[in-house]
């Protein structure tokens, strides 16, 4: 069967078209990881410049011409755009600032989610299928709504440039995808093992915490990477809350370092880099886990 | 177990957290939404907020969109020309991402080798930062970019060019190589990160649909001796069809408030408008709060009924079939 499959022409094809799909996939980040160690000189055509910007010249006084070389490998593979950006931009404090913000943001959705799960799947009481259809509203309110009411709200409560200003819209808008997800794993535990609590002694809490919360570690690490993506990537909130360095996100603070360096290719691709391969690095060594998470949010919607 | 008072009690403490959040957060900021638009002001505190009725939406909609400066904006209805690109993303999403997406989804759920490989690399974009893509963008559409850089090597530049030139009409200019900077191409060139970042998602989602499909229901048509497309168009892709559903709406609304790309691709997003980024623009760079908030209230109701017309669409679809 296998060796039959191997010699179809037309699964051939079948590759050689997936695999030019992969070359249109990677081939930007290729691009940019090549141009990030460059200088403008190199991409666009000019003269040999060493690291701090001098022309070199040749035994003979002449400058020497560079072609361009706008996709292929660095000839001068220039590293030291790299710790421009870093300092010019304050990359190391942004991403620090985004791990604080996502961390909060997950925690708060997690223990809302799983709490409000439990309520309206395993307590009883009138109006719990109602609460879940009010709850699933928010996978469609689009976060402009909160825009404006919520700028508002923070710039009165004086919370414009700080952690919270992010921290409690990202939970918020995390949640109802939170609760579905939980939903599906918390439907998966079976119900004696409440009774059997329940006899043991346990009350709705003890249930909770000794029985429901110690199974939903699979829910945990799903909810978790969908809300840490939806957090980690949010622009609009993040530019309209904060205004200060101090408390800028990755997303705007990469947004800001173009400001400064418009023209310069190397250090807006060192930039650029800079912020791509943590997430490339943790997709890695997680995929899997990641893809289920977007498809566990999708698919019981 | 009992229904005491302490159980009852029990239940709401439950729910507290997540109802505190999606009120404060969610709800509430709906009805503002709806308030602030039927008043006009432009003071962040609100102390200067009088109402006027359905004013702002009658401003929204017509050919003229004013600030206090006088004319910012002059002679285009900017809402309606955002509202028209959203919705241009949107189909293109619909019949272009979503095709593609669902025949390379076809392919690999077919048990194809190195199919986690494929699956994991056509998926990865939907993991980088928009604003990443949208200024890895910007360096291959500038003047002197990747595109028209590939295009001088190919040697055809100057015959795009005026081929482009020659169907420009918002300016007289000719077309100079700038791709974001005229009307008729910023959208389309704004459309194309988005498919290179979202067809994976897409893929991803209907992937793990179609290895959904019980096994049995394929080997049964199999052994009927029904052609692999036979398989996909009367088994699969029926069986499938909710989450085509959840993709075409994902796919619309996302076209609708999708704000990201156009504000990092383009330094002037008038070239582009979408809802969001008139919104961001109106609000926030001039103030204007309720004329703001009546987008947000359009986009709102737009959103849910987008939602509810595509899962009609998808019902009535299904009880024709049966």
């Amino acid at each position: 069967m296998n060796d039959q499959r191997k010699f179809k022409p037309s699964l051939i094809l079948v590759h050689a078209l997936l695999i030019i799909l992969v070359v249109i996939n990677l081939f930007p980040l290729y691009w940019m990881m090549t141009f990030s160690l460059k200088d403008n000189d190199e991409i666009f055509g000019g003269y040999l410049k060493d690291s701090e910007g001098k022309v070199i010249l040749d035994e003979n006084g002449e400058k020497i011409t560079v072609e361009r070389n706008m996709i292929g490998l660095p000839r001068t593979w220039r590293w030291n755009n790299y710790p421009r950006a870093l300092n010019t931009g304050n990359m190391g404090r942004y991403f620090l600032n985004s791990l604080i913000v996502s961390a909060s943001a997950i925690i708060i959705t997690l223990i809302a989610a799983f709490m409000a799960t439990y309520a309206m799947t395993r307590l009883v009481w009138k109006g719990r299928k109602l609460m879940n259809k009010f709850f699933m509203l928010g996978l469609t309110i689009p976060i402009h709504a909160a825009l404006v009411p919520v700028f508002m709200i923070l710039s009165r409560m004086k919370l414009l440039d700080t952690y919270v200003a992010l921290i409690i819209p990202y939970a918020a808008f995390s949640l109802s995808m939170g609760i579905l997800i939980s939903i599906g794993f918390m439907g998966d535990i079976p119900y004696d093992l409440d009774e059997a609590a329940f006899l043991d002694g346990c009350g709705v809490w003890g249930i909770f915490f000794r029985v429901i919360v110690p199974l939903m570690m699979p829910a945990t690490a799903t909810v978790g990477i969908y809300a840490f993506l939806q957090c980690w990537n949010e622009l609009l909130f993040a530019t309209i809350f904060v205004s200060k360095g101090m408390y800028m996100t990755l997303p705007v603070g990469v947004q800001q370092l173009f400001g400064q360096y418009t023209t310069d290719w190397g250090p807006i691709g060192a930039a650029l880099a800079i912020a791509t391969i943590p997430t490339m690095i943790v997709y890695a060594l997680l995929s899997k886990r990641i893809q289920a998470g977007f498809i566990a949010g999708a698919v019981k919607g | 177990m009992k229904r005491t008072f302490s159980y009852k009690l029990s239940i709401f403490i439950f729910l507290l957290p997540a109802l505190i959040l999606f009120l404060g957060i969610l709800i509430a900021p709906i009805v503002m939404s709806v308030i602030y638009s039927l008043n006009d002001f432009k003071a962040i505190s609100g102390a200067d907020m009088n109402f006027v009725g359905l004013k702002n939406y009658i401003e929204l909609f017509s050919p003229q969109l004013v600030n206090e400066k006088g004319a910012l904006y002059t002679n285009v209805n900017y809402m309606g020309d955002a509202l028209v690109n959203s919705l241009i993303l949107g189909f293109f999403s619909v019949f272009i991402q979503l095709p593609i997406a669902l025949s390379i989804a076809l392919k690999l759920s077919k048990g194809i080798r190195g199919e986690r490989a494929y699956l994991s690399i056509f998926f990865m974009p939907v993991l980088i930062s928009t604003v990443i893509i949208g200024r890895l963008w910007m360096n291959i559409y500038e003047t002197n970019g990747l595109l028209n850089s590939a295009l001088d090597a190919l040697g055809i530049k100057n015959q795009v060019f005026s081929w482009i030139s020659a169907r420009i009409t918002s300016t007289k200019m000719p077309f100079q190589g700038g791709w974001t900077g005229y009307k008729e191409t910023a959208l389309f060139a704004a459309f194309i990160p988005i498919l290179w970042q979202y067809v994976g998602y897409h893929m991803l989602l209907m992937y793990a649909g179609i290895k959904g499909v019980p096994m049995d229901l394929l080997e049964a048509a199999q052994l009927d001796g029904c052609t692999e497309g036979q398989v996909n168009r009367h088994i699969v892709i029926p069986y499938i069809k909710p989450i085509l559903k959840v993709c075409v709406i994902f796919a619309v609304t996302g076209s609708l408030k999708s704000f990201d790309l156009i504000y990092t691709l383009m330094k002037d997003t008038r070239r582009a408008e979408l809802p969001s980024t008139l919104m961001y623009k109106l609000t926030f760079l001039n103030n204007r709060y309720g004329l703001g908030s009546a987008i947000a209230v359009v986009l709102i109701i737009l959103c849910f009924a987008f939602a509810m017309l595509i899962s009609l669409a998808f019902r009535d679809k299904g009880e024709k079939v049966s």
